[in-house]
């Protein structure tokens, strides 16, 4: 008996007596440049995330601001978020009931999409932690930078080349599984913040 | 024809014949209640946000070339693929159907030693079968997303691809949770807030303590390894993330060529399923991830049949939206158990009778009446119409007066209430077929035919038909 890798490639090989070559047609928009921050600001209100437009020499007041409202007392930063935006924040990654025990956590971001209101974590940059940083906890503040805002998805999917473990985040978890009525928060941080910082 | 001669998919394809359970379904009322506002409610959604997009038809026409580009090598991308996925540590399996597929899972997870598995929803393992095979082994799969917790807790199956439970109410879901969830609160509310909550509860704790998950994929990209899943809930990132063993189960079809063809797919399916510009959550990993061990299971199970057969392959682009069940006049009416498959609805109607072979699904092909507005709707342009009246004939061929016979009860059923045709009708491209495109006639199976040129059916224009849809 041939194995199931040689079984299926040969199927494949006989149903394709024709190999059509379609060519792919891009006329859609590809690249659109850089995202307006209040677009931005606004789809992310749409899914009801928390936004601050602050300038960007206000970014570490903004951060405590929000953790002060949010009286958080156990707080984590990703390793890398800069000293000044959360000084008394733990930059060590704890374990799963540490994190279960933390109150928020903070990191900054590698792209953010404008149109669809997403931002997307590169699990390996040190100012955006492992997956489960900015899971388990129920709340993740996330600081954006303006020149980090692009303006569509294809300009994201483009500058995330080669990013191997990504989380694409549009507004907090949500579910519409009982007669269709919207719920947030259901595994996922339950409230999202954004911290866009203007040059 | 090659395509007859091609080995066929099995596990959870078929089920009760369409007009004996659409029959059934018809009689459910809350269920219809239940269906009509979602899939109203779900349609205006994706309007509004496809509306948004000026490029969306050039978005539309890329998806399905970017989707028969990799059918059209498919042979050859599942190698590019299954290499980038060694390279980087991650142990590929490759099943024939579902009870090798379901068979190389078991195994893997019953290696590890667990008694519990967690499970991202995937119509993949769905398809295969894979609770059932896990619970013969001894192995309890948890459904993590709520629909299909609610799903797994009724013994129930799904009756929509993207809202599974869309069937059950609310206060049927608290009795549920109160009788089947374990240390549920007993006097749970059926505030939907609160039944989402009480299923949190649930699952952190199966979160923090499983040790193997399994998921499917939205989309695999053949170059880099990487695979997709697209979510609401956050249960995909937690099973993704927390386990140490992930095994993903993929069917062949999933693939893209590049990373940069997803800044077409990542636009089109959010739109098109819930109507969202974007979904909550999309997890991308690239090889085994943050100290996990990963399979990834690539299946076939009837999926090299399906690709055999030039005039119905195209089904094989479906990116599971559920747009067409949305749009779809007869899915809003018998729902999706009907269709007696995992896959319901038009995608399912040409789906799985290719899956399984015409024989084995001979009323599906004629559970529509063909207005062709899933067509329309559909973001990689399956034209289901068209291929439905292809698989028609293909059900006479196989199966000669049997199946058609089978078939043509199928459609006498709806032809029996002289309320029920008229209405179907006005819905109807059946109306189309037989007014608007004359070549079709000769495709119809003969009774239909005879049928058909000894009556003078109405044959409403195409405008009247939008009308009344969109305004219903
Ligand atoms: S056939 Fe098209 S519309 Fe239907 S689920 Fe598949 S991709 Fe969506």
């Amino acid at each position: 008996m041939t194995d199931a890798r040689t079984a299926v490639l040969t199927r494949i090989a006989a149903a394709l007596t024709d190999r059509p070559t379609p060519a792919v047609p891009r006329t859609y928009r590809r690249a659109s440049g850089p995202g307006d921050p209040y677009l931005f600001a606004e789809r992310l209100r749409d899914y009801r995330a928390q936004v601050r437009l602050v300038p960007a020499t206000d970014t570490a007041q903004a951060v405590t601001d929000a953790l002060t409202e949010r009286e958080a007392q156990h707080v984590v930063a990703a390793p890398g978020v800069p000293a000044e935006w959360a000084p008394r924040a733990t930059r060590a990654i704890p374990d799963l009931a540490g994190l279960e025990r933390t109150d928020a956590v903070v990191t900054a971001c590698r792209v953010a999409i404008a149109d669809t209101g997403t931002i997307v974590l590169d699990h390996d940059a040190p100012d955006q932690g492992p997956r489960s940083l900015t899971l388990v906890p129920d709340y993740h503040l996330v600081v954006v930078r303006a020149d980090q805002i692009v303006a569509g998805v294809p300009d994201a999917v483009a500058a995330l080349a080669g990013v191997r473990t990504q989380t694409w985040i549009s507004g907090p978890s949500a579910t519409s599984d009982i007669e269709l009525e919207r719920v947030e928060g259901v595994h996922g941080p339950r409230t999202l913040e954004v911290v866009i910082t203007l040059p | 024809m090659t395509f007859l001669g091609m080995p066929r998919g099995t596990g959870n394809l078929t089920g009760t014949p369409f007009p004996t359970a659409a029959r059934a379904a018809l009689g459910d009322a809350q269920l219809r209640r239940n269906l009509a506002k979602a899939t109203s409610t779900i349609r205006a959604k994706r309007a509004s946000v496809v509306a948004e997009l000026p490029d969306w038809a050039e978005l539309r026409a890329a998806g399905a070339a970017i989707k028969d580009a990799v059918l059209a090598d498919l042979d050859t991308f599942l190698l590019r693929f299954e290499a980038a996925l060694v390279e980087r540590g991650t142990t590929v399996h490759w099943a024939r159907d579902a009870t090798e597929a379901s068979r190389i899972v078991t195994d893997l997870v019953t290696a590890t030693g667990t008694r519990e598995v967690i499970k991202v929803k995937s119509m993949a393992t769905a398809e295969i079968g894979l609770n059932e095979a896990l619970a013969d082994a001894g192995v309890t799969a948890i459904e993590t997303d709520l629909a299909e917790l609610i799903v797994q807790l009724g013994h129930d199956r799904p009756s929509h691809i993207l809202v599974p439970a869309i069937h059950r109410g609310r206060a049927e879901i608290r009795d549920l949770f109160r009788r089947e969830m374990p240390g549920v609160d007993p006097d749970l509310s059926d505030d939907p807030r609160a039944l989402a909550e009480a299923a949190r509860s649930y699952l952190r704790h199966k979160f923090t303590t499983v040790d193997v998950a399994i998921s499917g994929a939205n989309f695999a990209v053949a170059d880099t390894g990487t695979l997709v899943v697209v979510e609401s809930e956050g249960n995909g990132r937690m099973c993704l993330t927390l386990p140490r063993t992930l095994i993903s189960v993929v069917g062949i079809e999933k693939l893209v060529p590049t990373w940069q063809d997803l800044e077409v797919f990542l636009q089109l399916l959010p739109r098109s399923s819930t109507g969202e510009r974007m979904n909550p959550y999309t997890s991308v990993w690239t090889g085994p991830t943050e100290g996990q061990t990963s399979h990834v299971v690539l299946v076939d199970n009837g999926r090299t049949a399906t690709l055999a057969d030039p005039d119905g392959r195209a089904a094989l682009r479906c990116i599971r939206c559920s747009a067409c069940l949305n749009s779809c006049p007869v899915y809003e009416r018998t729902g999706g158990h009907a269709y007696g498959s995992t896959y319901p609805g038009p995608i399912g109607a040409v789906l799985s009778p290719q899956l399984t072979g015409v024989d084995r699904n001979p009323t599906l092909p004629y559970a529509s009446s063909l207005c062709g507005v899933c067509y329309d709707v559909c973001p990689v342009a399956i034209d289901i119409p068209s291929m439905l009246v292809h698989l028609r004939e293909r059900v006479t061929q196989t199966k000669g007066r049997t199946a058609e016979s089978a078939a043509m009860r199928s459609l006498a059923w709806f032809m029996s209430d002289a309320k029920r045709w008229r209405r179907l009708l006005r819905s109807a491209r059946s109306a189309r077929v037989l007014g608007r495109r004359h070549d079709r006639i000769g495709h119809l199976p003969p009774p239909l035919s005879a049928w058909t040129t000894a009556r003078d059916l109405p044959r409403p224009p195409r405008q009247t038909f939008r009308d009344w849809w969109e305004t219903r």
